[in-house]
């Protein structure tokens, strides 16, 4: 058996980083889909990149400014009306600080 | 029915309105779709109210232009103002946008009229529309097959007649593998082409809405409609918009077409080989030039696209929290658990496996080596490209290697990948492509031809699909569904 690109740990540890609640069937499960993913990606490794400059953008662009000014925005309703839960004119999410 | 060019014409002289035209598109919903489900949402009263308001504009002799009462199919991953947008995600199942896209506006304001928003793979993630959290959209031409992905519903609604045209998305091949195999003309316009302002994020550097039409013309009509600088995106560009329709008729005489060596595989559907062989000779009889070219790092791009898009995605997808929209998992003590339970609920399969990749290949330890590595190699993939197009105006291959496969039949998610393995180079290049029909299998299955186009020569791409529709019956087959 070859040695496997990913581990039950590391699966635990990218589902934390990621906040996504994983059952260990799932997690066994992701684990070995990652697995075969990651192993097909080492193709990648065959290819020398050494001096070649990464593309983040097929398009070439450069920054885009505008004006710094006051504009209209949505009106509070409007951008509350799709919230899970609301107090006034707030979003209402479960305790965050510790008592 | 009639297609969109058709469509105007008929308005114009009366021979049609667009009350009939959209009653007639609705009453075709209503008695196919329970088969087809190509929609997760009908918008029946506003297309109405719309098809009157065009009616009294054919009437008064005041049409605002060519897609005035065509009657158009919206992917749901495109933000509809006052109309649920899902991303066919249980997470977004309720999810309402106060605002529209900017191709929506733009279409409103050409006198397009929406019948609703079709099913995807969820986050336009597959290649299949199985993805979907509501239901599987099935192929009108053999339902007991998939209609591609991830616009699979927009594909379905247009091969099916439900609609005149449709707008797609394409991060991968989103538009042009269900183009392919639901036998309709469908365009990923060049990255920068149309302004992703209201598409609801999958990968920013990759993404791009396009559209769907029965023929080439109608292509072209909805992406005049669609195309052009917008200061709401920040990554559409400031390059002028040609008058596409004009380029249509002018023939492919002298035109050079390269025909990359790498898209003619071991395993790929001999039929779909054929097909595109046969095609090439057509293309030579209409005047154009052909030579082989190699776009040698092809192999490669499949697996760097499987980092840099899940990358992007666990990025943008961070945003489906539970707080400001969306669902939220529900009796949670605290807000870390919040997130974890609303994101594992929210979530489908597919796009929890893309989330994960993405965060592995970003996180420390492994940026340069997964994610670094990718993007270089996808410079390595743009550089194919330009070389071939110092020699060549156009490129021609499959969209696919295969045509349909059956539902269910693809469950292994890396064999489910390797659909997009002529679709995707085009995406990491920016490139436009474009698939129409370019033959059927004998069991009678349409195979899909893809054009790959320069960048921003959008018009040279549809004046040569519009050579070859004229010269073949390809476009004039339509599927028996009853």
């Amino acid at each position: 058996m070859p040695e496997p690109k990913i581990t039950l740990k590391e699966v635990e540890h990218v589902a934390r980083l990621s906040r996504l609640e994983l059952s260990d069937a799932e997690k066994e499960r992701m684990r070995s889909q990652l697995d075969a993913i990651l192993t097909y990606i080492d193709k990648l490794r065959q290819l020398n990149t050494d001096n070649v400059e990464p593309t983040s953008h097929a398009i070439p662009m450069v920054n885009v400014m505008r004006e710094d000014a006051v504009r209209p925005c949505f009106p509070t309703e409007e951008m509350l009306a799709n919230a899970p839960e609301r107090e006034g004119d707030f979003v209402r999410v479960p305790r965050i600080i510790e008592e | 029915m009639p297609t969109i060019g058709e469509l105007a014409a008929r308005y114009r002289s009366g021979e049609a309105t667009p009350t009939r035209v959209v009653e007639a598109h609705l009453r075709r919903i209503e008695a196919l779709d329970p088969k087809v489900h190509a929609f997760v949402t009908v918008t029946r009263e506003s297309a109405l109210a719309q098809a009157d308001a065009a009616d009294k504009r054919f009437r008064a002799g005041t049409p605002v232009g060519s897609l005035d009462g065509v009657p158009l199919a919206i992917k749901d991953v495109i933000c509809t103002k006052g109309v649920r947008t899902t991303c066919s995600s249980k997470i977004l199942e309720n999810f309402v946008p106060p605002y529209d896209a900017t191709v929506m506006t733009r279409l409103t304001a050409a006198g397009a009229i929406m019948l609703g928003k079709t099913n995807m793979d969820e986050f336009a993630m597959g290649s299949s529309t199985e993805n979907s959290a509501f239901f599987p959209t099935r192929n009108p031409w053999d339902l007991a097959r998939v209609p591609g992905g991830s616009s699979g519903g927009s594909a379905a609604a247009v091969a099916a007649d439900f609609a005149a045209g449709a707008l797609g998305s394409d991060t991968g091949g989103s538009i042009r593998q269900p183009a392919a195999f639901c036998g309709t003309v469908g365009l990923k316009p060049t990255y920068g082409r149309v302004s992703r302002y209201g598409l609801v994020a999958f990968a920013s550097s990759l993404d791009q809405i396009g559209p769907f039409a029965r023929d080439v013309r109608g292509v072209a009509l909805l992406l005049q409609a669609i195309a052009g600088h917008d200061p709401l995106d920040s990554t559409s560009t400031d390059v002028p918009v040609p008058n596409y329709l004009a380029a249509l008729g002018q023939g492919i005489q002298g035109l050079r077409v390269g025909i990359p060596s790498e898209y003619f595989i071991e395993g790929m559907d001999p039929e779909v080989e054929k097909a595109v062989w046969d095609a090439i000779e057509v293309l030579k009889r209409l005047g154009a030039k052909t030579e082989k070219v190699s776009l040698p790092h092809t192999d490669y791009a499949l697996a760097a696209y499987y980092l840099i898009a899940p990358a992007e995605a666990s990025s943008n997808l961070a945003r489906y929290d539970g707080v400001k929209y969306g669902y939220r998992a529900p009796g949670s003590k605290d807000l870390i658990h919040m997130y974890g339970r609303t994101r594992a609920e929210g979530f489908g399969q597919e796009v929890k496996r893309r989330i994960m990749l993405g965060t592995y290949a970003l996180s420390a330890g492994y940026y340069e080596a997964y994610y670094g590595k990718a993007q270089r190699v996808r410079t390595l993939v743009r550089r194919d490209f330009q070389q071939a197009f110092e020699r060549v105006d156009v490129l021609v291959c499959p969209t696919a290697p295969n045509v349909a496969f059956k539902l269910g039949e693809k469950e292994d998610p890396l064999q489910m990948y390797l659909c997009d393995v002529f679709t995707i180079p085009v995406n990491l290049a920016g490139l436009p492509g474009l698939s129409m029909p370019g033959g059927f299998t004998p069991g009678g299955l349409p195979i899909g031809l893809q054009l790959i186009g320069k960048p921003f020569d959008e018009a040279t791409l549809l004046s040569a699909a519009y050579a070859y529709e004229q010269a073949t019956p390809w476009g004039s087959r339509t599927p028996a569904l009853t």
